[in-house]
This record gives C-alpha cells, structure tokens and sequence, in this order.
C-alpha cells in the first residue's frame, strides 16, 4: 500500500534495449557538479551512491507535506506517513524477493543489521565452544559483532581463506564446517576486491548439516538482482545509502520463524505491545525489532531509490557495469607499475590496485586534484590488507552511472601520479 | 585546487625515495609505535636519549610520501637536539599545519622543515606529516602503546 505521495517514481522509459547514460546522469543532482574546477567523476560507489532527485524530493516531500509520526496517530498525516515507510517496507520484500514483508526490519544499515543478529538470535544460540565461519574477506562490519560476541559467549571464529586472485577457498571451507558450526557469516560482494561469492553453494553446504547463514547484501544489492529464497539463505543484511537511498537507513531480512524466535534488539515505543512495571510485552514481527521513531524519511527514500533502480532493471545495470568494468579493468591492466588486487572472474565493478613505490594515499590526493575521487585505505578490511601483505589500496568502484569517460579520466589522472614521483 | 607542487615539493620527494635514518636501533632508549588509521600508515621511532640530548634517532615502517619524508626530515632535525629544543620544534611545526589559509604561518624557525607548509592545503593530509611527531612525543615519554591519529 502507497499514498499517493509516494508512487513509483522509476524511470519508466528505460528499456533494457535503451540504456540512456545521459538521461541517466541527468537524474543525479551530484554529478552535474564540478571539483577542483573540473566535472566530477566520482568513483567511490562502494563507499556510498549518490542519490537520484527522485529520492532527495521524496524526502523533502514527507517533511514538506506529510511529516509525522507513524503507527500512532490517528490524524490523516500519520496514517499517510505510516503508509509510506509501510509501503517502502513492501517494496524491499519486493526487490529482494521476500515471502513477505513481515520479514523485513528497518535498521539504520548493514552494521547495525549484523548487530542486531549478533545480539539477539546470537545470545539466543551461540554458546561457549560453538563456532562462527566468517571469511578473510570480510569488511570489519561482519567481523566485529561476532567478535563482540565470540567475547561475551565463549564461541570462537573459524575464517575462510582466500586464494591470490581473491576467491573464496571453498575446499577450506568445507574442511571447517563441523558439529560445532553454529552460523555462516559471509560478505555476498567484497567491498575492497569486488568478488562476488557463490553463496547459493556455500549457504547449500550449510545448510545441509543444519547450519543457518547470514549474507552480508551492502555490497551486491545495488550491483545485482538479489533473491533472497534463491540464495537460500537465513538472514540478508543491506545499507540503502549504497543503492541510491539516504543514509541511515537499511534492512535486515530474516525468515519469519527465526524473527518469532528472537528476543527484542532495543526496547522502548512501538516496540512493545502491552507495558506494565510488572513487565511487558513484544509487538509482533517486524515491529518487535522497530524500537523508538524510526528513520521515516530515509525509509521512504529506500522505496523510492528501489522504484528508480527497478525502473532501469537491475539486470540491465548489472549488464552495462559488468561491460563497464571489462573496459575499466583493460585500460588499467595497461598502466605500467600498477597492479589490480582482485582478479576473481566473477567481479563486480570494483578495480583495488596499487602502484610501484606510490602509497595508495598519495595517489588519492593526486587523482582528487583531477576531479576524480576514488577510495583510498584499507577499505574497512585489515585482515584482508594483512592477506595481500599491503597496507591499503587505490579503490575505484563504479555504478551504473558512471562512463568509460570517468575511466578514461582516472586513467589520466594516473598518469599524473606517475609525473609527479617519476 | 591547491597546487600539487606545493605538496609534493622536490625536498619531499627526495626524502621520499631515499629516507634518511631509516632503520632499526639495537641501543635505542626508547621507542613508539605510531599508527593512522586512515591511511594505514605505520611508524617505529627508535631514540638514544643521553642527558636530555637525543644523540640518535631513526625510524622504519611503512607510509605515504609526506608520512615517510616527515619522519626523515624530523630525524634529520632533531639528531643532537635536547628534548628542550623539540618540543618547540614540534609545537611550531603543527601550528605551521594548522595555520588558517589566510595567516602566513611562521616558517622561518623551522628551518627545512618549512617545506611543508604546502601541506595545510590539504587537510586531510595533516595527520600524514605530523605523525612521526606524534610517534616522538610518545617514544619521549616512553610509551610502548601505539599511538593513533584518530
């Protein structure tokens, strides 16, 4: 259900066959923008998404003409409000296939996703000795928590190594699955590789010793068509403000039984269903985990972001980046001195490299310099640097917004990091 | 932008490719680990402190090229000076960083070191060039804990 505030506001015309780039470019405010007086070209896709004018009018839409609070009021604003975080709530279940709605719950992004798992159904059913299977590919988001765990439980983490070009170790991992495996925790794209992980097959091998399995969707959700019953797995975890929507929102999709099963994350309003001293009780699925006035805005953001997005096909994008990548991981294999981390055959568009005795950092500053803003770092992922026995990486990711132009133009910039320290 | 060559000046460069005093030090007094997150920069300074004159100093690690020339150029400045003498050094290089874009900071003091002043055009890179001193005020009080940027 939608108010009329908030119908589909996609880019109807996009036809798969008809992938306009300009009109595209020309939906993005931020990319019409120029830095250090030169056109933007903003490659740092993995760390957020610039945010289509549909998505910043419908936020300014809700505080303009509808702002206020939901499940509560019986005043026609709050039933409008209410319809709209509700009807974004339907369009996730939609766009990552769902059963049902029921099962997603709003979080602020995929760390706080993690969290909340690790919290709740992870006090619920990790103990002292049971073990967690992450990989050494894992952004510090689906480390962290478990640690946080693994500390207050007694359990211990088992990691999946890697090989040289970035893929998962997949004899390795079967060798660590065992009796004591408790969750599969594991990242769906690499932020910092860009490998994209057969989790069909390693939630599938999970599953059949019984073990759930949490995939981490922050990175492959605005990149490719997600199914969360065709992967198979337990819980789905994603960040909208990498798929076009503001920050601070997010979902976390669980089958519906586990979501029964699992105690409250925060308590506070709208969480709860009756409240006495003597003790209270939990509102159902998904509210039971909505503790307090969500991030209304951001939600109805997300469902008009997913709207913009579908409204292109995410086949379509997955299509134009993986040709955009190809081109991309071409001109830059031509660059003399320069290395790309991640070489899986199955990537998304992300190029991690680094340069013959220039720190990732100063190649940074120089490419800013030509307008192009890539990601420098560690990337949130030090065990991963500490793999590659680098300290951090050069990191250019692109969306389905970017152009060979962009890749033309860090190709350039890189020959000016080059003159500088030559 | 700011101009690139008022960052990377040819000083830094050189400093850059072939660091001065890199290396570790068996009869070191003190040392401290320094660390910036952001860029996963790391630092050891190594120092031989004798009645409060610093008769060696020398550091090994791994960083970007104003992290690297930094720690090259202090120990430069720094070998035979008292502890007296660096704190200053020290405070007028950061106020030389820090300085707003519209104060014409004062350089002359600071010797070689002057070079960069470039640097406060680029924020982000502050932490880059003041983490070798940062490294040096914990390896003078001795701390073994790494410190941080952050």
């Amino acid at each position: 259900m939608t108010t009329t505030a908030e119908k589909p506001a996609g880019r109807k015309s996009v036809k798969p066959e008809a992938f306009d780039i300009v009109a595209i470019r020309s939906d993005f405010p931020l990319l019409q923008t120029q830095s250090h007086g030169k056109p933007l070209a903003y490659l740092d896709n993995a760390a957020t998404s610039q945010k289509p004018q549909a998505v910043i009018a419908a936020t300014a839409r809700y505080y303009t003409n509808y702002n206020a609070n939901i499940h509560r009021g019986v005043y026609k604003l709050s039933a409008d409000a209410t319809a709209a975080y509700e009807g974004a709530r339907e369009k996730i279940a939609q766009f990552i296939n769902a059963p049902s709605a029921k099962e997603i719950v709003f979080v602020r992004g995929a760390t706080e996703a993690v969290n909340l798992v690790a919290a709740t159904w992870g006090m619920d059913n990790i103990h002292s000795g049971d073990e967690i299977i992450l990989s050494e590919m894992e952004h510090h988001s689906n480390i962290v928590p478990w640690q946080l765990l693994a500390q207050r439980t007694g359990a211990i983490l088992k990691v999946i190594p890697i090989t040289d070009t970035g893929e998962l170790s997949l004899e390795h991992y079967q060798s660590l699955l065992s009796d004591r495996t408790r969750l599969v925790a594991l990242t769906h794209v690499s932020n910092a590789l860009g490998t994209i992980n057969p989790v069909e097959r390693i939630v599938a091998a999970a599953h059949a010793r019984g073990i759930p399995s949490l995939i981490d969707g922050a990175q492959s959700i605005p990149h490719l068509a997600i199914d969360v019953q065709k992967i198979g797995c337990d819980f789905f975890v994603f960040s909208g403000h990498k798929l076009c929507a503001p920050t601070g929102i997010g979902a976390l999709w669980a089958k519906h039984d586990l979501l029964e099963k699992m105690p409250p994350y925060q308590g506070g309003g709208d969480m709860i269903s009756t409240v006495s001293f003597a003790g209270s009780t939990w509102n159902e699925v998904p509210h039971k985990f909505e503790a307090g006035t969500p991030h209304i805005a951001g939600a109805i953001g997300l469902g008009v972001a997913i709207d913009y997005l579908t409204g292109i096909g995410m086949d379509t994008i997955a299509r134009y980046e993986h040709e955009l990548l190809t081109y991309a991981t071409e001109k830059m294999e031509k660059i003399s001195g320069l290395r790309i981390i991640g070489t899986a055959p199955e990537k998304a568009a992300v190029i991690s490299f680094v340069m013959d005795n220039i720190h990732p950092h100063d190649i940074g500053t120089i490419v800013d310099g030509e307008g192009v803003a890539i990601r420098t770092g560690h990337h949130c992922c030090q065990p991963l640097m500490d793999r590659y026995n680098i300290p951090a990486t050069a990191r250019a990711s692109l969306a389905f917004y970017n152009t060979r132009e962009d890749i033309d133009r860090l190709a350039a910039a890189i020959e000016k990091v080059k003159e500088v320290f030559a | 932008m700011s101009d690139l060559r008022d960052l990377y000046q040819q000083t830094i460069l050189d400093h850059t490719r072939k660091p001065r005093n890199k290396h570790e030090m068996l009869d070191a007094t003190s040392s401290a680990d320094g660390h910036n997150p952001l860029c996963g920069d790391k630092i050891k300074l190594f120092l031989k402190i004798n009645n409060g004159v610093i008769e060696d100093i020398s550091f090994t690690g791994s960083g970007c090229a104003i992290s690297t020339a930094s720690a090259s150029m202090m120990t430069e400045a720094l070998k035979g000076k008292t502890l007296t003498e660096a704190q200053p050094l020290f405070e007028r290089f950061h106020a030389m960083l820090t300085s707003p874009m519209d104060h014409e900071p004062d350089i002359e003091s600071l010797d070689k070191l002057a070079v960069f002043s470039g640097v406060r055009e680029f924020p982000v890179r502050v932490k880059c060039a003041t983490l070798p001193w940062h490294t040096l005020q914990a390896a003078i009080k001795n701390e073994h804990r790494p410190v941080s940027t952050e």
